[in-house]
């Protein structure tokens, strides 16, 4: 673990140094390529202004909102069509059909109908985050052990009954898949939306930075943006190391 | 002896639908059980053994006939009937008290009692110390022990037992037929298990049934008139070695 950790540091601390080297060496203009210096200069501005931590923050809620409303549209689609195979069977060409639209091609339309607000984007992140996980969810409840399903039906088990003590926990480890899956994807859709029309966020940051040629700050958004992607997925690993504890393998 | 049988079964059939007209699992099977007697199930496999089982647990609807419960006409799961599965069918995210626990969660039952009961299951079937274990640690002789367990932890009065040692090897199976038969001797039940040594069956039953392969009738139904408490030796007494051919015979 430990060794894994440094192994991760000098790998990072050698792609800076690459990129040091190479930005210095080939003397490319600041608006192609800025050294790791001016980079982190420019974090540092945009940190003491406050816009750094305003637009992540703006991003972050759009994100976490989006993925509230995508998992839990999802989960309640994906527990109705689990139960039923006929539900599935007339739902399923509509739910594959809305996947094959590119996102970006409904965000325009979405920020028109909604404006360039909040709702929009986290209408976006939903519908970006809801297939994948409506998807895990009734590969997860339909994975649950037939014999597990008589044993709660012998023991009369409700239908509350059997979810909170069966299926839920069964599907739990392909449902946490799901999540960290959208977690990352409901960032993508957030800087989506933001492209499309905004005022705020750290996609609206990226496309400042390119309007002004201030590569430095499209870079720091960036970095931002794959910082909060890596904490949610990390804060989903984290769930799953604590939730799924009883499928670790023993490996002492 | 009680004036009502512990269980009657009236003309059952089971037939499972297929497209060439069903495949018949049961075919007009009658027998009655008495209370508190051992009855032992043979067949060979696909001879509708676990069907049988799943008629009387209330899992499966028979096509035709009936069953009467303590006089009652069955209709579904029912309490008062412990199931033990031909897994052990431990529910892998709940430890050993917990997966024993779980019925009587399931019943409402207050805390503090559930826990006592619970304990004192753990302790019948020996497996003080591994409370807090998991499925995943458990050899399979103590999970066949913890789904024992869970089936008797609301003293059913009537178990239904799917060859619940099949995966063992013989020494730790014949020492958790001795078990069944000392927590059948202390807690007075109706058992129906299924098996398929008839050695085994020998030892532990009252009365031995035959089902024919498919359809699934009815083939043999010996009473086994062995002394108990039953020794070891008798397995390699003359009367045992003849109840042994009677049973083989109609197995072939
Ligand atoms: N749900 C089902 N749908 C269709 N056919 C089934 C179903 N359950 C069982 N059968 C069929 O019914 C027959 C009897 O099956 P059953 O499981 O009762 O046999 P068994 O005696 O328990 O066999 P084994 O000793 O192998 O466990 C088999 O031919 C099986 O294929
Ligand atoms: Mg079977």
């Amino acid at each position: 673990m430990r060794a894994n950790w440094l192994l991760i540091i000098l790998s990072i601390g050698l792609a800076l140094l690459g990129w040091q080297v190479l930005a210095q060496v080939g003397s490319f203009p600041t608006f192609m390529l800025p050294s790791p210096a001016q980079v982190w200069e420019r974090f540092v501005t945009t940190l003491e202004d406050g816009s750094l931590l305003r637009n992540s923050a703006a991003t972050l809620l759009e994100v976490l909102l989006g993925l509230v409303l995508g998992v839990g549209v999802a989960s309640a689609l994906g527990y109705t069509l689990a139960k039923s195979l006929p539900l599935e069977r007339l739902l399923s060409p509509y739910i594959i059909a809305s996947q094959s639209i590119p996102i970006v091609a409904i965000a325009p339309l979405l920020v028109i109908w909604f404006g360039p607000g909040l709702i929009s984007k986290v209408l976006i992140c939903a519908l970006i985050v809801f297939f994948p996980v409506l998807v895990n969810i009734v590969v997860g409840l339909r994975s649950v052990p037939q014999d597990l399903r008589d044993l709660m039906r012998s023991l009369r088990a409700t239908r509350w009954q059997t979810f909170r003590l069966l299926e839920l926990p069964a599907a739990l480890p392909v449902l946490l898949g799901g999540l960290r899956i959208g977690a990352t994807l409901s960032v993508i859709g957030a800087v989506v939306g933001e492209f499309v029309g905004a005022n705020r966020g750290l996609g609206f940051l990226v496309n400042v930075g390119r309007g002004m040629y201030d590569t430095a700050l499209v870079f720091v958004a960036v970095f931002a943006l794959v910082a909060m992607a890596m904490l949610l997925y990390g804060l989903v690993a984290l769930l799953e190391a604590h939730l799924l504890a009883w499928q670790k393998e023993n490996t002492e | 002896m009680n004036p009502i049988p512990a269980l009657v079964i009236n003309h059952l059939s089971a037939v499972f639908p297929t497209e060439d007209g069903g495949l018949h699992a049961l075919t007009d099977i009658s027998f009655q059980v008495q209370a508190e007697q051992f009855v032992c199930v043979l067949g060979p496999s696909g001879s509708g053994k676990t069907t049988l089982l799943r008629c009387l647990a209330g899992l499966l609807s028979p096509t035709q006939g009936e069953i009467l419960l303590n006089g009652e006409p069955l209709t579904g799961p029912r309490q008062g009937v412990g199931l033990v599965f031909q897994k052990a069918n431990l529910m892998p995210w709940r430890s050993v008290l917990e997966n024993i626990l779980l019925p009587l969660e399931i019943q409402g039952l207050e805390k503090e009692a559930a826990l006592d009961k619970a304990r004192q299951m753990v302790e019948l079937v020996g497996l003080q110390g591994f409370e807090a274990s998991l499925p995943r640690d458990l050899s399979g002789g103590m999970a066949q022990r913890v789904a024992i367990a869970r089936a008797l932890v609301q003293d059913p009065g009537l178990l239904l037992l799917d060859e619940p040692f099949g995966s063992l090897d013989a020494l730790t199976r014949e020492r958790m037929g001795d078990e069944l038969l000392r927590i059948w001797q202390a807690r007075r039940k109706t058992v129906l298990m299924v098996t398929h040594s008839i050695s085994e069956s020998l030892f532990l039953a009252d009365r031995v049934l035959v089902l024919s392969p498919r359809p699934g009738r009815l083939r043999l139904d010996l009473a086994v008139n062995l002394p108990r408490p039953r020794l070891a030796e008798m397995r390699y007494s003359p009367a045992f070695a003849d109840l042994a051919r009677q049973v083989r015979a109609a197995i072939e």
